[in-house]
């Protein structure tokens, strides 16, 4: 059963490439999210797709930081956060009472604006999530460090200290840790909120290529307020604006001959 | 014309300065006489004390001649009771501090919690000894056992002990929480495995400081019945004991000079084990200050 | 970068979680311990509740035996007679006057050291000074009884001959050497949160540091200050090892301080480490006295809390 369901659906992968059509990952509909009173998020109507990268661009306080916290529910963390519409995640609506927030977050990893490691040691922040979720073989745990630092391209950094404390690394190799931390779990979708703004050039350039390689295995949801960076790794870009979503299109579309007004305004720096 | 007679400020001028010289040296002077209380302090006790500080006096039983009296039951009564009061607060503490800044809505119910452990930190101690007296002495028929004195000292340090967890836990930054949830934990791993382990080291340098007053509190002791002299150890939590700073005391209340020199050596064990602690606290905050 | 295609065919993660995902064991431990968490919580709410009832049902008895208008009027206590006699006033004659004493030294030390680390002193002596005072405020009182019995008395005795062996005095100033790093402590953190522009809208007119503390710093850092002084009061109130050890047990109305007196708190000592059988009006007594005591410190501390909610709103 399952076979052929895979099977069906690595054709229809082979299919839709052909017309550069991929399959949805993430499908919002109509989704409405209110601070209290604050209505921030209006009416989002958004399908994010497999393997690619999606950008999300707009200017402080449009709502984009909260969107990408709405698909992994971390946005509940804020209190008196209420929601109305659905997200379905591979078809399943994240909001439905038997989708456990721990399961969707599993499957969705995410990375923070200001790198966050544990005040543990290298091989332990990375070996974190697979221990929550009860791998406890050292054997496979020292497979899953090995592999997950190596994905996040910080292998050759750390491999002779990995049990010293993470607080040692350097902010960019702290941030590509964090990246490794959540591959650790081999997650579906990685949701990056501002990932390189608290780095320097030098680290965020890392930080970009690595994004691009993982692309390859993963679908990637980056919010960033540097319009180069979307620009230079995204395949499809969001514009959002005072919480709603203004446009939304293919990169190379949205960066050329945007459709809409006001996303010309903020690509050409008239406000923002 | 001028409003303001320049002759006249500058005149005042050097009183002003002068004044404040003498103001400045003043507080300094007000300042140091705390320090030389505390040294006077510290000279006396020590030099009152030093003679009769030997190995003897560690380990020999309360006497009625001065000369053989030592602290040996009153030094492990104390170790008995912190035997009961060290589990007893750190699990209690511990757990109201979580309770209160990870679990609890902000609601009325949780307000009047707040608001009723500041109010148990300014109980007087000797009030605590007459809750235990009631409730753990006679109404729970424990009498004056290891255990009734144990749990009474856990409640009276029991609010220093969680507001000082409650501090430790709520500078965790909130970035560690959400990444561990970002990982699909649940609260209660996240806690266990990335709060805790963050909050530890400002944890223990908080209980062991509130640890410290309750070795040096003889109030409480004192209301609940805790003999001033015993010859014996005890041997469980149920039996009777007698505590360093009961023995400490029962000398001083003796008219005899000798009781009092050895009042002070008792004095010395005790303020060397306070010190000791505190500078296992202080070590334990510096190791761990700037973490995040 | 390519060979991680090849590994994720060897196993997968997200497939082993699965596997381990079965049991609802998880489940059950996130509902059971904020339960038990909040059990360690309501710990503290029974203490409250057990202090309240045990004072006042044990207090209840006690007027039972005893008139609350001869507790409240009577100018004498004497409860080793038969009858005894229970007249509160000269027990909290007794409190007050060691009181007193203490926050007569209390006050101007700890606000004088207050001042001179907030305003005057360099960081660096800063730094080295606060923790020492500290120090005074985490000795156990049994020592400052000692010091104070063996040391203060005898001292205060070449100045004043007609000292008694115990009196109000030295204990009262032994108290508030005590409590005067309480009232350093929290009078210089209401100084330091005074903001520095404050500070330097007046050194900019010429004001000297000195004037700049007394008429800018101490007003606006008033309600803090006067908050850590009500706190020292309830501090000294409650104290209970220095007064029984050299303030005596005898219970009196008058003023002198020289002369032995008797505390609300000694008085509980004497009875509990006496012989007073289980049941008798004495017995009571102490609860009766505690409540009082009980009432004074509470007062005193919702009030120290009150002063210090309101600065809160002034900048």
């Amino acid at each position: 059963m399952t076979f052929t369901v895979e099977k069906k659906r690595e054709e229809a992968v082979k299919e839709t490439q052909g017309k550069r059509e991929k399959n949805v990952v993430y499908k919002t509909k109509e989704l409405n999210l209110w601070y209290g009173e604050t209505h921030a998020l209006k009416n989002i109507n958004l399908d994010i797709y497999e393997n690619e990268i999606t950008a999300i661009i707009g200017p402080s306080g449009c709502g984009k930081s909260t969107y990408i916290k709405t698909l992994n529910r971390m946005v509940e963390l804020v209190p008196g956060v209420k929601t109305s519409g659905e997200i379905l995640y591979r078809g399943r609506n994240i909001f439905d009472k038997d989708f456990e927030v721990e399961e969707l977050r599993t499957r969705v990893g995410m990375v923070f604006q200001n790198p966050n490691p544990f005040p543990k040691s290298i091989y332990d922040n990375v070996a974190y999530g697979p221990r929550i979720h009860g791998i406890k073989d050292k054997k496979i745990l020292d497979q899953i460090v090995e592999k997950s630092l190596r994905g996040a391209a910080i292998w050759d950094e750390v491999k002779d200290r990995l049990h010293e404390n993470a607080y040692g690394l350097s902010g960019g190799q702290q941030q590509r840790l964090c990246i490794a931390r959540c591959l650790a779990i081999e997650p579906d979708v990685i949701l990056m909120d501002e990932p390189t703004s608290a780095l320097d050039p030098i680290s965020t350039l890392k930080v970009e290529e690595l994004v691009q390689e993982l692309k390859k295995d993963y679908s990637i949801i980056i919010v960033t307020h540097n319009m180069q960076q979307a620009a230079r790794i995204s395949d499809k870009t969001a514009f959002f604006l005072n919480g709603e979503v203004i446009e939304y299109d293919d990169t190379d579309k949205i960066f050329s001959t945007p459709s809409d007004k006001r996303t010309e305004d903020y690509i050409t720096g008239r406000f923002g | 014309m001028k409003l303001i007679d320049e002759k006249r400020v500058s005149a005042g001028m050097k009183r002003r300065i002068v004044r404040n010289a003498i103001f400045k040296n003043l507080f300094l002077f007000a300042t140091l006489l705390c320090l030389l209380f505390l040294i006077v302090l510290f000279y006396r006790i020590l030099s009152q004390g030093l003679p009769h500080l030997d190995w003897h006096f560690l380990n020999a039983l309360p006497s009625r001649k001065p000369e053989n009296a030592g602290i040996y039951t009153a030094l492990n009564g104390t170790l008995w009771m912190m035997a009961v009061v060290v589990p007893v607060t750190m699990i209690l503490g511990i757990g109201t501090a979580i309770y209160l800044e990870e679990y609890a809505k902000d609601n009325k119910f949780t307000t009047f919690i707040r608001v009723n452990i500041s109010n148990l930190a300014g109980v007087p101690s000797v009030v605590y000894g007459l809750l235990g007296l009631t409730i753990f002495v006679r109404a729970l028929g424990l009498g004056t056992s290891v255990l009734a004195a144990g749990l009474t000292m856990s409640l009276l340090i029991l609010p220093v002990v969680i507001v000082a967890a409650q501090e430790a836990i709520r500078a965790v930054p909130n970035s560690l929480r959400e990444a561990s949830y970002g990982m699909g934990a649940t609260k209660w791993q996240t806690i266990l495995h990335v709060v805790l382990p963050a909050a530890i080291p400002g944890i223990l340098t908080g209980t062991i400081l509130a640890l410290s007053r309750a070795i040096g509190e003889t109030a409480p002791l004192v209301v609940l019945g805790i003999p001033l002299y015993l010859a014996f150890l005890p041997s469980s939590f149920l039996d009777e004991f007698t505590a360093l700073p009961m023995q400490i005391y029962n000398w001083t209340s003796r008219p005899q000079a000798e009781f009092q020199d050895l009042a002070a050596a008792g004095i010395i064990v005790l303020l060397a084990i306070l010190i000791l602690m505190n500078s296992v606290a202080i070590l334990i905050r510096n190791k761990f200050q700037k973490r995040y | 970068m390519n060979s991680m295609s090849s590994d994720k065919e060897q196993f997968s993660v997200q497939k082993l979680i699965a596997e381990k995902k079965k049991n609802g064991a998880k489940k059950r431990t996130e509902k059971i311990v904020p339960f038990i968490l909040l059990m360690t919580a309501i710990v503290s709410v029974l203490t409250t509740l057990g202090i309240l009832f045990t004072l006042l049902f044990e207090t209840f008895t006690f007027f039972r035996h005893v008139s609350l208008i001869e507790f409240l009027t009577n100018d004498t206590w004497y409860p080793f007679s038969d009858p005894g006699e229970y007249g509160i006033l000269p027990l909290i004659s007794g409190t007050l006057r060691v009181t007193g004493i203490a926050i007569l030294v209390a006050v101007p030390i700890g606000l004088s050291a207050a001042i001179y680390l907030s305003e005057f002193a360099k960081d660096r002596v800063r730094r080295i000074i606060k923790p020492i005072l500290e120090v005074l405020g985490g000795i156990p009182t049994i020592v400052y009884g000692f010091f104070a019995l063996t040391f203060v008395t005898p001292l205060l005795k070449n100045f004043i001959p007609s000292l008694e062996i115990f009196n109000a005095l030295s204990p009262g100033i032994v108290m508030g050497i005590m409590i005067t790093p309480t009232i350093a402590s929290l009078s210089e953190d209401a100084m330091s949160a005074v903001p520095n522009s404050i500070r330097q809208g007046s050194l900019a007119l010429g004001a000297t540091k000195f004037e700049t503390a007394i008429k800018v710093v101490l007003p606006a850092a008033a309600s803090g200050i006067i908050a850590s002084i009500v706190l020292g009061i309830s501090r000294a109130i409650g104290e209970t090892m220095i007064v029984s050890i050299a303030g005596g047990s005898t219970p009196n109305l008058s003023l002198d301080v020289t002369r032995s007196i008797q505390t609300m708190t000694a008085y509980i000592v004497q009875v509990a480490q006496g012989d007073a059988g289980y049941g008798t009006t004495i017995y009571y007594s102490i609860y009766a006295v505690g409540f009082t005591l009980f009432l004074f410190t509470l007062v005193m501390n919702l009030l120290a809390t009150w002063i210090s909610r309101r600065i809160r709103e002034e900048y």
